[in-house]
């Protein structure tokens, strides 16, 4: 698994990414009472807003932290949106995208170099 | 940014720390959910030292304060509270405050901690005859204890005879031999109390209330669920819902506007806009599953904007999405639709009875 300094994580499949944010970020935004996702299919340039997290107090945007085209959503967060909260890496997923650009998985940070951006 | 005496405390406990009002203040220790939730069925307190506290007192502060708010100030008795705007002479609000009426020749005025200068300044202004107005802020300390156990818990500390206070009417009395005025108000929509005392006890009776609190299971709450626990009970958040541009009578707050008591500031406009209507009145919408309405979110209606969302939430009780937002006078009606926009996209709401939330029982 790596990381965007944007607290998104990335696990990569084959070609696949599942995407969703860290238990840092989850735990930051506190409550988390509703996530908007991207639409299947639709295309995204890394770095790039595709989502939107909101908690009882806050909105805050999901950035793309690869270049990729959605195959899934995690639609069981539409009813369910505590789920980041409670699973942020495991059931609290987000997305998973065809990626365009292997290379861009270089340049994510591993766990350590996540960890330090967040003290 | 200024702190409160129980700073330390509440980042001891794990709040989380945010500028509110010039303040910093704890939005949460927990979860916004949780603590919420507590309030409504158990008991939480509440450190709210950042709000004003001025005293007006002398032969003419009567005619003063019934010329400044719009409530009827001489049809209190002793010891009883009213929650009132405070008008401009154009009828828009400057606050909205608790009167304390003490006796006929005292009263104490509490307001909206980002307003406290302002206001001091603009009713410094209006005074006329023999009367004083001094700002005790600093020197006063404010902890509520809101909940359906806060009576009980209470009860505990002092000798006051607790259930013969009627809410909205106030004693003066020892609690845990503190010298507190002992209130039964609160910003929450359950039944609950508001303490106020010298702020050097602020701490003294922070942990008081947590030790003998645990028995009654109180929690502190952040600044996050007092947002959600009074919108759910439509109580108005200045600066929000209310500013210097909105009146009573737009707010849909004419109750609070009292003409059979003879002249005051704005009585004229506010009685116009009372019997001719005013082009915006404040409703409570809610709205299905999706993004929760949010302060500034504009309201639509067949494609035009027609107004604006002024608070807005998931609600913890409800477990929907509530909002109060100004819409034209033909969208005031309980049933009425219109669209709020959120990130570009529209979301049908329908106005429904407000407070969203009402607590069973009345005190």
């Amino acid at each position: 698994m790596k990381f965007s300094k944007e607290h998104e994580w990335v696990k990569l499949e084959g070609n696949t990414a599942t995407i969703g944010i860290t238990d840092y970020a989850a735990h930051q935004l506190g409550d988390i009472v509703f996530v908007e996702l991207p639409n299947k299919g639709s295309k995204f340039e890394v770095n790039k807003v595709f989502g939107t997290i909101e908690s009882v107090k806050t909105v805050s945007d999901v950035y793309a932290p690869m270049s990729g085209e959605v195959t899934e959503v995690n639609d069981e967060l539409d009813a369910n949106p505590a789920l980041v909260n409670e699973d942020p890496t495991g059931k609290g997923w987000i997305v998973k995208i065809k990626i365009s650009d292997p290379k861009e998985y270089d340049q994510l940070l591993d766990e350590a170099a996540y960890k330090a951006t967040c003290e | 940014m200024k702190k409160t005496p129980l700073c330390h405390v509440h980042e001891a406990l794990g709040g989380r720390m945010v500028e509110f009002g010039g303040w910093y203040m704890p939005v949460q220790y927990s979860s916004i959910i949780e603590e919420h939730n507590h309030v409504r069925t158990k008991c939480g307190m509440f450190d709210l030292f950042h709000m004003g506290e001025f005293w007006l007192t002398g032969p003419d502060a009567m005619k003063n304060i019934q010329k400044l708010v719009t409530q009827d100030i001489e049809a209190l008795s002793d010891r009883q509270i009213a929650y009132t705007p405070m008008c401009r002479p154009d009828g828009t609000i400057v606050d909205d405050l608790l009167v304390y009426r003490w006796t006929d020749t005292e009263f104490m005025l509490v307001v909206n901690a980002s307003n406290e200068l302002k206001d001091f300044d603009w009713i410094n202004h209006q005074l006329e005859g023999n009367v004083r107005l001094a700002n005790e802020s600093a020197n006063t300390g404010l902890i509520a204890v809101q909940g359906p156990n806060a009576e009980a818990l209470l009860q505990k500390l002092t000798r006051q005879r607790l259930k013969s206070i009627k809410f909205y009417w106030f004693t003066a009395g020892k609690v845990s031999g503190i010298d507190c005025i002992i209130s039964r108000t609160g910003y929450t929509g359950e039944d609950g109390f508001e303490l106020y005392f010298n702020a050097e006890h602020t701490e003294y009776l922070w942990n008081v209330i947590t030790e003998v609190g645990k028995e009654f299971d109180i929690k502190p709450i952040g600044l996050g669920a007092r947002d959600t626990l009074r919108l759910e009970a439509r109580l108005m958040l200045y600066g929000n819902d209310l500013n210097d541009t909105t009146t009573p009578i737009e707010a849909n707050m004419a109750w609070t506007v009292k003409f059979a008591k003879g002249q005051f500031t704005a009585s004229e406009i506010l009685k116009h806009q009372k019997e001719n209507g005013t082009e915006r009145i404040l409703v409570g919408f809610e709205m299905g599953k999706g993004p929760a309405p949010r302060h500034g979110y504009p309201i639509f209606k067949s494609g035009k904007q027609v107004g604006e969302v002024t608070s807005g939430t998931m609600s913890p009780t409800l477990k929907k999405n509530i909002g109060l937002g100004y819409v034209p006078q033909s969208l005031k009606e309980i049933g009425s639709t219109f669209d709020v926009e959120v990130r570009g996209k529209t979301y049908p709401a329908t106005v429904v009875e407000t407070p969203f939330y009402k607590r069973e029982g009345n005190k």
